[in-house]
């Protein structure tokens, strides 16, 4: 059984060809060099995307900090999420409510789904200036 | 009527802005940023996925933390940041440059500056830009606005989300539409191949099995009150056609159709445009046709990476510092749009330095060769892995390129892609 990729590591955009083979191992081919091999293993055995969403503001706004008519705190996962357990990390992120004010880089849900990844503040917000 | 006076006046403050204000310190001038929103950072502050920085920072962020790390070293650097304060004029009178501004807080306010820096950014192209037909439903938005709606006004601009046009920004928007929980349905893009760069489409699109129709134009829009859907027809061989056409049922419409540098006030103080860019021409020092000012970021041209903005807009402020301080270029070549170019900015280079020159390619080609010539003799040949329109491509030209032609008068450098 082959599957077809598009390499995403530089803008070349390789087609990369993979096949699975039987002691679970893959062959790749299609690519250009050997970073689009390193991709479609990682892309096929354990693909990971770095998420970014918002958390609801809790309370009153600031109004300092810039923080007027901004009712979100943008955030991310610290490093790349399993994929196939990003819905139920949005679902987790879209439940929790925080205060302002926030500094960029808090942690807002420490070891997400017991992954060892951590989602944090990528905004400050809040602090009076 | 508040007035106050510095060497230099940066209008906008989003990342152009501030690096150019960073850089214009660092030289030791006086300057100002007068930015419209309520905190420095222009549009990143809705830019909140990553892919940010990998030049600058060596890191991928999200905009919002690209944005901070430049606005915390404006106030320590001295420079004064106005926000909340919108330029309504700009008026030069020789040395002398006037930016007429307004704020809550401080009502009109008189800036004086001999150099002005322009930084405002630009604008979204809307429905109207690109005559889409049909009724005029509400549940249309830019790409753009729907971003800001969403990632910090915190609504949501609807359930069942079409996107035309496939720039970044509208393959960004279905991402994330699709993580907030709405279905979006296909994107529809009249050219060929997409506008926006492979990883979005894949990250972006194929994650969510959000179907790309390419070479297909949106035909009509459909709907009273709300979007109910719009109809899309394929183009072949160059002819739209009308019999294949069909229906997408959806509430909300993005569009994601091009971005056009904001120059309402440069053209306001004379600055002559360049049709290609929409931009100011912009000699070697990025100085425009108005002496003392100047132009960086996505009001010269629109960029791809803001690691790129920044790179343009602190050769900017250091150029108005040197300027300030009466140096001058001291020999300039014309720089010209050869095969396949669609423009490269700025469009002067000084032979006897290092010059860098971005440009944007009209054709997708892999094992493509760019080649800058003057008279037919070939200065340098870069062989380049891939070209597409969507990425910005830069050269530099050096003394050692351009030091042979030193003596050639009223030479023209043509930049190709072949």
């Amino acid at each position: 059984m082959s599957e077809e990729l598009t390499c995403i590591t530089c803008p070349m955009g390789c087609r990369l060809k993979v096949e699975r083979l039987a002691e679970g191992g893959i062959a790749v081919s299609g690519n250009r060099c050997p970073r689009g091999a390193a991709y479609a293993r990682e892309e096929l055995l354990a693909p990971k995307r770095t998420v970014t969403a918002t958390v609801k503001v809790r309370g009153p706004l600031g109004s300092g900090g810039g923080a007027v008519g901004v009712r979100r705190i943008p955030c991310r996962t610290r490093a790349p999420f399993p994929k196939e357990r990003v819905g139920e990390l949005l679902a987790a992120i879209y439940a929790l409510e925080s205060p302002l004010p926030v500094k960029r880089g808090d942690v807002l849900i420490a070891d997400a789904l017991g992954l060892g990844i951590d989602v944090v503040a990528t905004r400050t917000l809040g602090t009076s200036e | 009527m508040k007035e106050l006076a510095f060497d230099a006046v940066v209008i906008g403050g989003g990342a152009a802005g501030m690096a150019a204000a960073l850089e214009l310190r660092s030289s030791g001038r006086s300057a100002a940023i007068v930015e419209r929103e309520e905190r420095l950072g222009g549009i990143l502050a809705q830019c909140i996925h990553t892919g940010f920085g990998l030049i600058e920072f060596d890191e991928e962020l999200s905009g919002p933390e690209f944005a901070e790390r430049f606005e915390e070293r404006v106030a320590p650097a001295g420079i004064e940041a106005f926000c909340g304060c919108t330029v309504l004029e700009l008026d030069v009178e020789g040395e002398q440059k006037t930016v007429t501004c307004v704020s809550r807080s401080e009502g009109v306010m008189r800036l004086r500056a001999r150099a002005v820096i322009l930084a405002m950014g630009c604008r979204e192209r809307n429905r109207g830009n690109v005559r889409i037909p049909g009724s005029r439903p509400a549940g249309v938005f830019t790409a753009g606005l729907a971003q800001r709606l969403v990632n910090v006004e915190g609504y949501v601009p609807g359930r069942d989300v079409v996107v035309i046009g496939s720039g970044d920004i509208g393959l960004i928007m279905a991402r994330r539409m699709s993580w907030i929980g709405c279905k979006v349905h296909a994107v529809v893009e009249i050219l060929p191949y997409p506008s926006g760069l492979t990883r979005n489409i894949v990250q972006c699109l194929r994650d969510f099995g959000i179907p790309l129709y390419l070479s297909h134009l949106t035909t009509d829009i459909f709907g009273r009150d709300r979007v109910e859907g719009i109809e899309v027809a394929p183009i072949e061989n160059g002819a739209l056609m009308t019999e294949k056409a069909f229906k997408i049922p959806c509430d909300t419409v993005l569009l994601s159709v091009g971005l056009v540098p904001e120059n309402e006030l440069s053209r306001m103080a004379g600055v002559s445009i360049n049709p290609m860019t929409n931009g100011p021409w912009a000699d070697s020092f990025l100085m425009t046709s108005v002496s003392g000012v100047f132009a960086c970021g996505n009001v010269l041209h629109v960029h791809d990476l803001v690691d790129y903005v920044v790179e343009e807009a602190r050769r900017a402020g250091r150029f108005a510092a040197a300027w300030l301080g009466g140096e001058r270029p001291k020999r300039e070549l014309r720089v010209k749009a050869g095969p396949n170019v669609r423009y490269v900015a700025p469009s002067r280079v000084e032979p006897g330095r290092d010059n860098k020159l971005y440009l944007r390619t009209m054709i997708v080609r892999n094992d493509a060769v760019l080649e800058a010539r003057i008279d037919g003799k070939v200065l340098c040949s870069i062989k380049k892995n891939h070209v597409q329109p969507s990425e910005m491509i830069t050269l530099s030209l050096g003394a050692a390129e351009l030091g042979a032609i030193a003596g050639t008068p009223d030479a023209t450098v043509e930049i190709s892609i072949q």
